[in-house]
């Protein structure tokens, strides 16, 4: 009995300093990455080869979701707002909601799994088929060559997709309320306009997206250079990538939220 | 794939994603509205002011003249302090009349300008003279009750 509870304790121990241990490994890989990153700047182009696999691949899924996302904001916003006679107000509601949390939040998960997983597993197989060993041997750093450009190529793309998701959030409002119920077309752009502040709504969206951005990146390439060489391995690396970014996602908006509209209006 | 296909794709994202913040700050958001680089700041001091809220809008005549950048107590004077930044190509006569308003039933409040008929203008610093206290629902009713309870003595 006591033999059980000790090696209970002792279980929890060492899953605790297990995890602080990655974190310190991860840590040190960010850094790694950042002091490496001359290579992309010196070598634009690895960066615009991996931009138009994470950013431009990535446009379909951000539009069309934005669109929907946009769609269903609308209706519902109207069909709560018209009981208190303040349908008009329903282009504000769709800009703020999109604008401040919806854009870069939804963005960045979409872009966790879809780019996000797609850089673990490409890193990950590297390693397995031990491209990453052969580059070594020739005196190429992997973490400059392969890393390096993957980690800015997402930093870069990730708010620019935040950004025409809310766009196309916006324009899929317009279309569900304007042209298929009937708001009147004015006040929405002019509400939206009245309320949506471009320093506290837009900016602090952006910003928001850029953390999302560098936190979806850097978990993806180090959970790709860190997953065990086999086929198990790396597929393992690939879920966590979509669920630890997630979680850390959702959590850094929180965080993010509450230093960001605290005390505002 | 061939390098320049790659090359136009991103260059194309790229511009995709200026352009859409681009409509974000201009189209959903405010910026072409109220530039603050030429603006000039007011003060007035308001008995009560309700519900106003920093960044409420400044009106006159409807027309959204500038915003309210912060609002303080004075101990001296007892009585809310409000700094308003005007837009600069809007000037205002010194006997401008100030009151807090409310845009319909449940709408935010705001500052309603009524322009008054002096030659000289405000200017960066100066204060508006003339203000008239945001309307409480309370005190309304109370005046009310009071003015018809007066008017049942009369009888």
């Amino acid at each position: 009995m006591l033999k059980q509870i000790i090696s209970g304790i002792q279980n929890i121990g060492h899953r605790a300093i297990e995890s602080v241990w990655r974190l310190g490994v991860a840590s040190r890989f960010f850094i790694l990455v950042l002091l490496k990153s001359g290579t992309s700047l010196r070598r634009f182009d690895l960066v615009i080869r991996e931009l138009y696999f994470t950013g431009v691949l990535s446009l379909i899924i951000i539009v069309v979701s934005g669109l929907f996302v946009g769609m269903v904001l609308g209706l519902q916003g109207y069909e709560t707002l018209q009981k208190y006679g303040s349908e008009s107000a329903v282009g504000t509601l769709v800009a703020l909601s999109l604008v401040r949390e919806l854009g870069p939040v939804v963005a960045a998960l979409l872009f966790a799994s879809r780019a996000g997983s797609a850089i673990t597993a490409e890193i990950g197989l590297m390693k397995a088929t031990e491209q990453l060993a052969a580059m070594g041997m020739m005196a190429v750093d992997p973490i400059a060559r392969v890393v390096a450009p993957r980690f800015w190529a997402g930093v870069i793309s990730m708010p620019f997709l935040a950004a025409m998701f809310s766009v196309m959030g916006v324009f899929g409002g317009y279309l569900v309320t304007v042209l298929f119920i009937g708001v009147d077309e004015g006040s929405y752009w002019s509400q939206m306009q009245s309320a949506v502040d471009f320093r506290f709504d837009i900016l602090n969206g952006f910003i928001k997206s850029c953390f999302f951005g560098v936190a979806v990146t850097a978990i993806a390439v180090f959970e790709g250079y860190d997953a065990p060489p086999t086929a198990e391995g790396v597929s393992g690396a690939t879920t966590r990538t979509v669920v630890t970014s997630s979680l850390v996602i959702l959590g850094l908006d929180f965080i993010l939220t509450a230093f960001m509209f605290r005390g505002v209006s | 794939m061939q390098r320049t296909t790659m090359d136009l794709w991103v260059g194309v994202f790229v511009i995709t994603g200026i352009i859409a913040l681009m409509i974000l700050s201009l189209k959903v958001g405010n910026l072409n509205v109220y530039n603050p680089a030429q603006s000039y700041v007011i003060t007035g001091n308001f008995e009560n002011i309700g519900g106003l809220k920093i960044r409420a809008p400044v009106k006159s005549a409807g027309v959204v003249v500038g915003r309210v950048t912060n609002i303080q107590f004075s101990t001296e004077t007892y009585d809310a302090v409000v700094t308003m930044s005007m837009d600069g190509q809007f000037e205002f006569p010194k006997d401008t009349f100030a009151s807090i308003l409310t845009s319909g039933l449940l709408g935010e409040q705001y500052i309603g300008l009524a322009a008054g008929g002096d030659e000289a203008k405000f200017k960066e610093g100066d204060k508006i003279m003339k203000t008239n206290s945001a309307m409480v629902l309370e005190e309304l009713i109370g005046r009310f009750l009071f003015n018809k309870a007066a008017e049942d003595d009369s009888f």
